[in-house]
């Protein structure tokens, strides 16, 4: 219609005056049209960007190596060029620096240089004008470490214990390379054993140790801490001890196995350094590699990602722990706000007769949705940690008391918190599903002598099954992003141990856990060394939009194929 | 199977009733625990709260005729409220039970000394007090109690101590008769008054001994200005430098220990007359941290007073703050040990209790009935002990949980200690046990508007523009794919835009400030340049983009105006601003720059309100019936003024309430302000500065503060008045938003 109008008007008059088409109100209308694109520009740039910059930290970059020579002194430098930038000269001489260049700009770079525990910063900014020949040797080498972050150097040799040095100059490049593999393949798997024993085993004999601990305060405040208690609980602890030993043995033996082995490799000023095979992560030469053997590094680097817990102070590593943290709290969370989020809706559209009542609960929905969500963090630390919480340790756990249980931030706190925050989206999105099932399909059913609840439970809801998806994923999406309110009810920036695990009761409701979200925001602005982690916010702040527009894109495929279906059952 | 089906069918309707009961009963509990949920975070918030704003309260706790046979010069009680500690005129102090009055302890202070004549404290937290004995010698002496937990049970030892015995500490060669003492880490300051009315200063100048660790002292006479009047009282502030003088005529004289003149007497900083209404001074004493003097007038004046510098470079002593008393003539003023709080106790037995920083009287009772004789308030402001002048001693319970808050103390300017004007300042804590806590939401409000009204300002135009174009101009199959990609916008976590906005746009927007400006003053005329050319541009290229794709076509446009904004923003920077524009605005403009400032915290929070405002008011403009834009084409309207004269008018009422629900979520965000600011709580409107919220404020001290502390309240009545703001935003939306769906209907 629009369109018939507007080709009318333009074979009217062709080509207008400035002043005749202004007054036309085109110009406003393409404004307007310039604010959509922004907005569609904003969103898909914004994705862009943390696709790239997420997804390419985990490309094995190749290596510059370069002499800087600045006031006739020159050095040897290494590493990843990791930002490039221009800078005024006014600038870069008011800082202090001398220039030779005369143009107005010039190109600054950041070299992540690595090796902090020789050069003590790993990153540094370099003027591009003092760089001579950009080098990439290709037997640079690049080892990933436990600490000190990443080691950027030339291999010279590798020390297993017990066995001759293989050595570069001797046995030659590749073969020692070779060599520094196997070691590394071998020092994984002794770590590997190492974590399982500490992780599962010792872990466990902590646990129970404890509980043992808190079986005994509990019957000494019952006053049932006799003499046979108490033997029966020190040759249960004796067993514990014992068995810890062992095991405490077992991992001597290990650490010892694998704590001198070494490499020795050269650093860019020429010094000869000796590390130890025990702290390397892997070792690789980005430079010698070819596109495939890149793509398999890159696959490596986001398995490990995606698969292993921090370390480095959440500056390196995976962020497993952070997912299963946020998975599992929104598991709890659906769990708990389904049937209340249903409940209602269905008492909105079903049962209540539409007068002041629905308005008001109405209104009380809609205002639950527009709560700032760190007010449902001050509730949740108020009511459900403090007050039902420290009411809980009173009754339930008053043996480990003064330390608190469920008084205490954690898990179901903050499950129950965001269940609160999501109900109303979960209301929204199963009402308008219930408003959409025609009343005749209600009436149907009623006329054959069924009940309200029978129509309600084999009628109305199986067909209303798809917008409660569509709710509780959208309610899982607001939860999985929301941050504010679980910094104050449970999450924390490293938990030593998954929620759960191997132990009774498996499932650890009062622990505290990791969250992506916070994750991101906990990383990017309280971590010490903000530039090495920079790289890891974005990895994960990708993973979790991609989570998130999953989701989303799962509850609007969903709400289109109710849409079709109750089309087809209305004609 | 038969008497099965028999016995089930006589069942099933039975059961099939209870069923559908139990289910209505059920789902109607369900539907009412949504609105039992709002209403319990309503109250419980309610609960938290109001503590804050509850009056103190005094109850009679122990009374005992006589222990003593007559009244204490000097009365303590110790942070148990279990011992109390009772200095009398023949040189001993006594420790006695507060409940039953059974002494525990007497020792002798220095009797060799003679009588005591006078005592000051220095000051409640360090519990060292200063003996004036007859042979006008003075001794010093601290109290102290030990706590042990034999069996479980906890015992108080309570002793005494002589500090510096081997010092001959002499003021006078007559009896004091009122004496002042002041204690730093390097001297020592006793001010008395003989009875002959000569009043004396005298500096002690500590020295230690590095390799001994011992400590010496040297004595200084400090010679005083002539002073006007009859010496009524004095007080030397904590770090020894001011000697505040109060005559009988209610005159003041406030002396600089530190600064003599050329004779070497020691400066006048301020005179002037303490009391408004006249009358002579009843009663005077030092707030906690030393800084507060507090008179009171026999005509029922009650007033605060301390230092402040005025523009010359001199101190004098500004009449802060009067207390209402009702008239009532106080006669002892008892300072709390740990806040900025006092008891006033009256001549008719009257008892006040104040708070200085929230000004507020919390409790005003008369039914005490006080003899004259000493009084003590307990550490923690608990307890109030008094013992009679014939040896009685009585003791009452305070309860006064919160006394730091008050409508003036959160909204008003409040002049704290040490400042030179009244201010809006909100500090909650600090590292000493004296300080004054400020909690002005002054700041903290300003600061979640500012972030607000920045937000509004890039997101509302955007918003707006965007939903009017998707929902009446735009060809329908690319709005199916715009509006749901903006809407995804919405479930972006905001985590993610708050660490963008602080890692990434601040940065970038310090280093490209200028193509920033330019981006945002190009891009319009830009646009409109294009829109121009496009209509100037033959039919046949025109037809090939179909009407209703103009954003389509701008997309590309407007990625060329940002390319060239940023490209040029060098050249730009090095033409107008020597190179650097944000050290233009510093140096030039005088306007300070912070790299996380309201600019970057508008942009990332626009992002996540326009996907709200959007929504809604497409919706609003999408619905508005179709025959009303129709009958006023027909009419001959263009387009435009279609949509300006009938479409935007009807569907105004949904953009309004987009509007509001946009305001309500600027106003609640925390992870942005709270990662793309430096969250400093500042008043400053610059765009180029930064501001704490409200919200960002909570996140960022509830972690922090006790439970149950005023500190914790305080914290919770910001939730609870966000709370409030965006219940009344989103209440006003959702009845704007029903009445426009009846409009609707009717059309």
């Amino acid at each position: 219609m629009n369109k018939m109008i507007d080709e009318q008007e333009l074979h009217n008059d062709q080509a207008p005056g400035v002043k005749a088409w202004l007054r036309s109100g085109d110009p406003l209308i393409w404004l307007n049209g310039a604010a959509v694109s922004v907005c569609v520009i904003a969103v898909v740039g914004l994705l862009l960007l943390l696709a790239v910059r997420g997804l390419s930290h985990f490309w094995p970059a190749d290596v510059l190596a370069v002499t800087v020579s600045y006031q006739g002194q020159s050095r040897e430098l290494l590493g990843e060029v990791v930002e490039e930038v221009e800078v005024s000269g006014g600038q870069l001489r008011e800082a202090g620096f001398e220039l030779q260049g005369s143009g107005p700009f010039f190109q600054r770079t950041l070299l992540k240089q690595g090796n902090r525990d020789f050069l003590g910063t790993d990153f540094t900014w370099l003027i591009d004008e003092q760089f001579g020949a950009r080098r990439f040797p290709a037997d640079l080498l690049v080892v990933e470490r436990l600490d000190w972050g990443n080691f950027y150097g030339y291999l010279r040799g590798v020390n297993r214990l017990g066995e001759a040095p293989i050595t570069v100059a001797e046995q030659g490049e590749a073969t020692t390379l070779a060599a520094l593999q196997t070691l590394i393949a071998d020092t994984v798997a002794v770590r590997e054993e190492i974590d399982h024993i500490e992780q599962g085993a010792i872990g466990t004999i902590n646990y129970d140790l404890e509980r043992l601990r808190l079986r005994e305060r509990g019957l000494e405040l019952e006053g049932r801490l006799d003499a046979l208690a108490q033997a029966e609980l020190a040759s249960e602890r004796a067993e514990l001890e014992l068995r810890f030993r062992e095991l405490q043995d077992q991992l001597y033996v290990l650490y010892d196995s694998i704590k001198d082995h070494s490499y020795s490799a050269e650093l860019a000023d020429g010094r000869v350094v000796t590390l130890p095979i025990a702290k390397v992560v892997r070792a690789y030469q980005p430079n010698a590699m070819n596109v495939p053997a890149k793509m398999s590094m890159y696959g490596k680097r986001l398995w490990e990602f995606l698969s292993q817990p921090p370390r480095e102070a959440n500056t390196e590593g995976g962020i497993f722990p952070a997912m299963f943290g946020t998975v599992l709290m929104v598991i709890l969370m659906s769990i708990i706000v389904t049937p209340f989020g249903v409940v209602a809706a269905v008492y909105l559209r079903e049962y209540a007769s539409q007068g002041f009542v629905t308005r008001t609960i109405r209104v009380a929905v809609n205002n639950l949705a527009g709560v700032p969500s760190i007010v449902y963090g001050v509730f949740g630390l108020g009511f459900f940690v403090y007050f039902v919480g420290g009411e809980l340790d009173q009754l339930f756990f008053p043996a480990s008391l003064p330390r608190p249980t469920f008084g205490t931030p954690g898990l179901m706190w903050a499950s129950l918190t965001l269940a609160l925050l999501t109900l109303p989206v979960v209301i929204v999105a199963t009402e308008e599903g219930l408003a959409r099932i025609p009343s005749t399909v209600r009436e149907g059913s009623l006329a054959l002598g069924a009940t309200r609840a029978e129509t309600l439970w084999r009628v109305v809801l199986p067909m209303a099954s798809p917008a409660m998806m569509t709710g509780l994923i959208l309610a899982v999406a607001r939860a999985a992003g929301e941050v504010a309110p679980l910094m104050l009810v449970g999450v924390v920036k490293l938990a030593p141990t998954l929620p759960l695990d191997a132990n009774y009761p498996y499932l650890h409701l009062d622990q505290k856990f990791m969250h992506l979200g916070f994750h991101i925001y906990d990383v990017g602005f309280q971590s010490p060394n903000v530039e090495a982690a920079r790289p890891l916010v974005y990895a994960t702040a990708f993973l979790l939009v991609v989570i998130i527009a999953l989701l989303n894109l799962t509850a609007v495929s969903l709400r289109n194929r109710l849409r079709e279906r109750y089309k087809s059952l209305e004609h | 199977m038969s008497i099965l089906s028999e016995h089930v069918s006589s069942f099933t309707p039975r059961w099939r009733r209870f069923k559908d009961r139990l289910a209505t009963v059920s789902v109607t509990a369900g539907g009412a625990s949504v609105l039992g949920a709002i209403l319990l975070i309503f109250f419980y918030l309610l609960y938290e709260v109001l503590p804050l704003f509850g009056s103190a309260d005094v109850e009679p706790r122990a009374e005992v005729a006589s222990p003593f046979a007559s009244a204490p010069l000097y009365l303590a009680v110790e942070e148990q409220t279990e011992i109390g500690f009772a200095v009398f005129a023949n040189s001993s102090g006594s420790f006695f039970q507060l409940d039953s009055g059974e002494v525990l302890l007497t020792s002798d202070m220095a009797s060799e000394l003679g009588a005591v004549t006078a005592v000051a404290e220095e000051s409640p937290a360090k519990r060292m007090i200063a003996l004036a004995h007859e042979s006008g010698a003075v001794s010093l002496y601290a109290h102290e109690y030990r706590l042990s937990y034999p069996d479980g049970n906890r015992v108080i030892t309570p002793r005494i101590e002589r500090s510096y015995p081997a010092l001959d500490l002499r003021v006078a060669n007559a009896p004091v008769t009122q004496l002042a003492v002041g204690e730093t880490d390097d001297a020592l300051v006793l001010i008395s008054l003989n009875a002959v009315g000569v009043l004396q200063a005298q500096r002690f100048n500590r020295s230690e001994n590095f390799m001994t660790g011992e400590v010496s002292f040297d004595a200084e006479l400090l010679t005083l200005p002539p002073l006007a009047g009859e010496t009524a009282a004095f007080h030397v502030d904590e770090d020894l430098r001011w000697l505040y003088h109060i005559d009988t005529k209610g005159g003041f004289t406030v002396i600089n220990l530190r600064q003599r003149d050329a004779m070497g007497k020691l400066e006048v900083a301020s005179r002037g007359e303490l009391f408004d209404r006249g009358g002579q001074l009843s009663e005077s004493a030092m707030l906690l941290g030393g800084i507060s003097l507090l008179v009171a007038s026999d005509r029922g004046e009650l007033v605060q007073y301390f230092m402040v510098r005025d523009g010359e470079g001199g101190h004098h002593l500004q009449r802060v703050r009067e207390f209402d008393t009702d008239g009532i003539v106080i006669t002892t003023l008892l300072p709390e040990h740990r806040r900025k709080g006092f008891l006033a106790l009256g001549r008719q037995g009257e008892v006040q209790v104040y708070h200085t920083t929230a000004h507020r009287r919390l409790l005003s009772e008369s039914a005490l009935p006080l003899g004259g004789g000493a009084a003590a308030i307990s550490p923690r402001a608990d307890a109030l002990l008094l013992v009679d002048s014939d040896g009685s001693l009585r003791s009452w319970h305070i309860d006064n949980e919160h006394p730091d808050i008050s409508w003036s103390a959160l909204w008003t300017e409040v002049w704290y200690e040490s400042y030179d004007e009244p201010e809006y300042v909100w500090q909650s804590s600090a590292s000493d046990n004296d300080f004054e806590p400020k909690y002005s939401f002054a700041p903290l409000a300003f600061g979640t508007l500012k972030a607000a009204f920045y937000t509004m300002m890039i997101a509302a135009p955007l918003a707006i523009c965007g939903a009017i174009y998707t929902a009446y101009f735009m060809a329908p199959a690319l709005r199916r794919k715009i509006k749901p990609m903006i809407e995804l916008m919405e479930a972006l976590p905001t985590v993610i835009l708050g660490f963008l906005a602080g890692l990434w746009l601040a940065p970038l927007i310090e280093d490209k400030l200028t193509a920033v400006i330019t981006l945002m003053l190009a891009l319009p005329f830009g646009v409109i340049l294009f829109a121009f050319l496009w209509s100037r541009l033959p039919r046949a290229i025109r037809s090939w983009v179909p009407e209703g794709w103009h954003a389509a076509v701008l997309i590309p446009v407007v990625i060329f105006i940002g390319y060239a904004s940023f490209a040029s923003n060098d050249v730009l920077e090095l033409l107008l601003f020597n190179g650097d524009m944000r050290n233009w605005i510093t140096s030039e403009l005088g306007i300070s720059f912070d790299q996380r400032n309201a600019l970057v915290v508008g942009i990332a929070m626009g992002m996540a309100v326009i996907p709200t405002i959007f929504s809604i008011s497409e919706d609003a403009i999408f619905s508005v019936p179709k025959h009303l834009s129709y009958g006023s084409l027909a009419l001959g309207a263009t387009p435009w003024q279609t949509l300006v004269g009938v479409v935007i008018p009807t569907a105004s009422p949904g953009i309004f309430s987009g509007l509001m629900i946009g305001l309500g979520r600027a106003v609640g965000e925390t992870m942005i302000v709270l990662m793309a600011t430096g969250n400093t709580p500042i008043i400053d409107i610059n765009i180029f500065e930064g501001m704490r919220t409200l919200s960002a404020n909570i996140a960022v001290e509830v972690p922090e503060a006790e439970v149950d502390s005023t500190h914790y309240r305080v914290l919770f009545l910001a939730a609870f008045v966000l709370f409030m703001f965006t219940f009344m935003v989103n209440t006003v939306a959702e009845l704007v938003r029903q009445r426009l769906r009846i409009k609707y209907g009717s059309l």
